[in-house]
């Protein structure tokens, strides 16, 4: 008798794993035959959105664009400092010669980002109002995180082909956990006696939602939110191999022909608008909720 | 005589997975301890019978985890009971549905938080005007109607700040006034000192006092305090371990605890800061009537007393003694005003005056003190030997 499943792990017959995988990828892919168009068509309203979005950054003068960022970090941040050190990033990425992929980048990380956010706010307060749902989504998120990306960009081109749609597809699975975690997290941790309080004096669910669990929940989420786009940000790279015009590609480009200034530069640029967003973000979020940090005088 | 606003009969809470099995094996008489070892089941309330009547203060006391908290969310159904009915002004609370619940809560009965529970986010004012929003109402009425209650609770000025920015006592003033807004009858008030220092604490509460003079709301108050207990409420329930174990008036409960429980309570209590002068005084015995000295000297002789306490259509007027009468008789007439004669310097009680604030002027005289109330009537007399018994057999 041998005992070779001692020293060798008991695998599955070679014959039968091959049938398992072709059986699926027939079926996947009887399934993006049939339905891909009116998947695809689903998408039509964003695609234009997109393109829309892409076009306006795209065509209006750069120094209209660079008045407006400069007016939103300003409003936002209400800090002289960073509204300087974005003047200056800007600056430089146009001078360098990458303004129109940043262009192209900053539309598709605004848009995936707003999309992360009317998807994502809404699962994390289901999320918090059920334990039930909550057990349901939790690994479900788990998976999304660890998954590599390569991976889910499989199906989605298998389905959808290459170009805009698939990587917001693509971008937004990757980056969308962090709004629904943390907006969970935020609304699970609102004060008892404050929302005892809300139903004490007879509020319903959906005013003790916006009125009470929402505003309270804003920090957490907010730190959701700039996480997510953090993620899609670092997702710019890899969506890029599906088409994704941008950053992305230059830098695709460097890797394959080895040009290491043409991925240095672009890559410094992908980190100013990391930095911009991540700033901005959190100046603001930190100026919106001054009065929910307890003893904070003004 | 009393208008009863709220009453509670047979009302259990268990705690756990499946109270109801739980609440049927302490009908047959498992005690809290027995069955949270045997069913890992919490018993919150047992058996709570209790009658509230419109217009008073009603103290919930006990010591913490005795079920003060889980009792008072009982009254707006923050908790449903595991059995019992809560009848509020002839309303059945657990028959209500969730859309009269909300009314109901909106409109009848509101309520004060031991750590405040306000919103960080919003303003003071909008704070206090919370329930008005809950209700729909407008932004320009609502605003002006918690600027008022901002200003009868001491807090005018404030209105744009937020809750952070204020003291613990200004935060539980924004509290109350938003419990004042929406002008329920009923206050429910969970530890709503508790959190606050000594000194504020006393503040809060003459505040409340004052309040409720004027209101005349219907107020359950909690505390684990029995001074404050004492001080503020008409009635007092004591909760031990889920259960009442003596409802009465603060004096039943200072000076005939049903209990060891409420004995040890009540042995650390200064009763002198305790009670009032009403609830120890006698009734007066030497009335004079007469407003002629010659009457006045002959009513004394037929009470068998060398004073008494002179009172005129007016109300009280003073202590004669039958040496000033001698001694106004000698001076002018039989006809001279018994007013006249009225003995300068003895000092007079006033009904409301805390036993301890009185002492020192009781102590010294050797007649006993009228006692007056507020209107200038003569309700009774205090003598220090009344005093020494009330305050030496502690
Ligand atoms: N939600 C709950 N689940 C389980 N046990 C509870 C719950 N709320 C209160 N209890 C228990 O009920 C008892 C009374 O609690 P509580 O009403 O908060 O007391 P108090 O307010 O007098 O300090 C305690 O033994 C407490 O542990
Ligand atoms: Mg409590």
């Amino acid at each position: 008798m041998s005992l070779s499943w001692l020293t060798e792990f008991p695998e599955m017959d070679r014959s039968d794993l091959l049938a398992i995988r072709k059986t699926l990828d027939a079926a996947y892919r009887d399934f993006s035959r049939s339905y891909g168009d009116a998947i695809e068509s689903v998408f039509d309203p964003l695609l234009r959105f997109l393109v829309w979005f892409e076009q306006l950054l795209l065509n209006t003068p750069w120094l209209i664009i660079i008045a407006v960022i400069l007016t939103i970090v300003y409003r936002a941040s209400r800090a002289w400092k960073l509204t300087v050190g974005v003047a200056i990033s800007l600056g430089l990425i146009g001078y360098f010669g990458m303004w129109d992929d940043t262009m192209r980048t900053l539309s598709i990380i605004t848009v995936c980002t707003l999309l992360s956010i009317v998807l994502g706010i809404p699962i994390g307060i289901l999320m918090s109002g059920s334990k039930r749902i909550q057990g349901i989504v939790t690994p479900i998120l788990d998976v999304m995180q660890t998954m590599p990306a390569f991976v889910y960009l499989i199906p989605v081109v298998m389905l959808l082909g290459i170009g805009k749609i698939p990587g917001v597809i693509a971008v937004v699975i990757y980056a969308i956990p962090p709004v629904i975690r943390l907006t969970n997290l935020g609304i699970r941790l609102v004060d008892k006696e404050v929302l005892e309080a809300s139903a004490a004096y007879g509020a319903n669910r959906w005013q003790t939602l916006w009125g009470v669990q929402m505003p309270l929940a804003m920090p957490t989420i907010m730190a959701g939110i700039n996480q997510t786009i953090m993620m899609a940000l670092a997702m710019v790279v890899i969506a890029s191999m599906i088409g994704v015009k941008g950053l992305g590609q230059p830098v695709l480009k460097a890797i394959t022909n080895q040009y290491f200034t043409l991925g240095l530069f672009n890559g410094l640029a992908i980190v100013a608008l990391a930095i911009i967003f991540d700033r901005v973000s959190q100046a603001y979020a930190k100026r919106a909720q001054r009065h929910l940090g307890g003893d904070h005088h003004e | 005589m009393s208008d009863v606003l709220i009453k509670i009969s047979g009302l259990y809470k268990v705690f756990g997975k499946n109270p109801q099995e739980a609440l049927a094996q302490v009908k047959a008489g498992k005690t809290k301890d027995e069955l949270l070892v045997e069913t890992s089941h919490t018993l919150g309330l047992e058996d709570i019978n209790l009658e509230i009547n419109r217009g008073e203060i009603f103290v919930v006391m006990g010591l913490s985890g005795s079920g003060k908290s889980t009792l008072i969310r009982h009254f707006n159904r923050l908790i449903d009971p595991t059995a019992g009915s809560i009848t509020i002004d002839g309303v059945d609370v657990m028959g209500l549905s969730s859309s009269e619940l909300r009314e109901f809560r909106r409109h009848k009965i509101s309520m004060v938080f031991q750590r405040f529970g306000l919103l960080p986010h919003k303003t003071v004012q909008e704070n206090v005007a919370f329930g008005l929003k809950v209700q729909n109402i407008g932004k320009v009425e609502r605003l002006e109607k918690a600027g008022k209650w901002l200003q009868d609770v001491g807090l005018s000025g404030y209105e744009n700040q937020f809750p952070s920015q204020l003291s613990g006592g200004q935060q539980q003033r924004v509290g109350l006034a938003r419990a004042l807004c929406t002008d329920a009858d009923i206050l429910l008030m969970d530890e709503a000192f508790s959190a606050l220092d000594p000194l504020i604490r006393s503040e809060m509460q003459d505040q409340l006092i004052d309040l409720q003079e004027r209101l005349q709301k219907t107020i359950v108050f909690i505390t684990h305090d029995l001074d404050e207990a004492l001080r503020l409420g008409d009635r007092i329930a004591i909760l031990r371990d889920g259960k009442v174990v003596q409802v009465g008036e603060p004096k039943d409960i200072l000076l005939n605890p049903a209990d060891d429980y409420v004995e040890s309570f009540v042995k650390d209590v200064n009763r002198a800061r305790a009670l009032t002068v009403e609830t120890v005084m006698k009734a007066p015995k030497y009335r004079i009537t007469a407003d002629t000295i010659g009457e006045a000297l002959a009513q004394m002789k037929t009470l068998k007393s060398d004073y008494g306490y002179y009172v005129s259509d007016e109300g009280y007027q003073g202590v004669v003694t039958q040496e000033s009468l001698e001694q106004a008789l000698k001076a002018g007439s039989e006809e001279s005003d018994t007013k006249d004669s009225v003995v300068d310097d003895v000092p007079v009680l006033s009904t409301q005056d805390l036993l301890e604030n009185v002492l020192p002027e009781t102590l010294d005289n050797a007649h006993p003190l009228a006692v007056v109330s507020e209107d200038g009537k003569l309700e009774g007399q205090l003598s220090r030997g009344e005093i020494a018994k009330v305050l030496g057999n502690n």
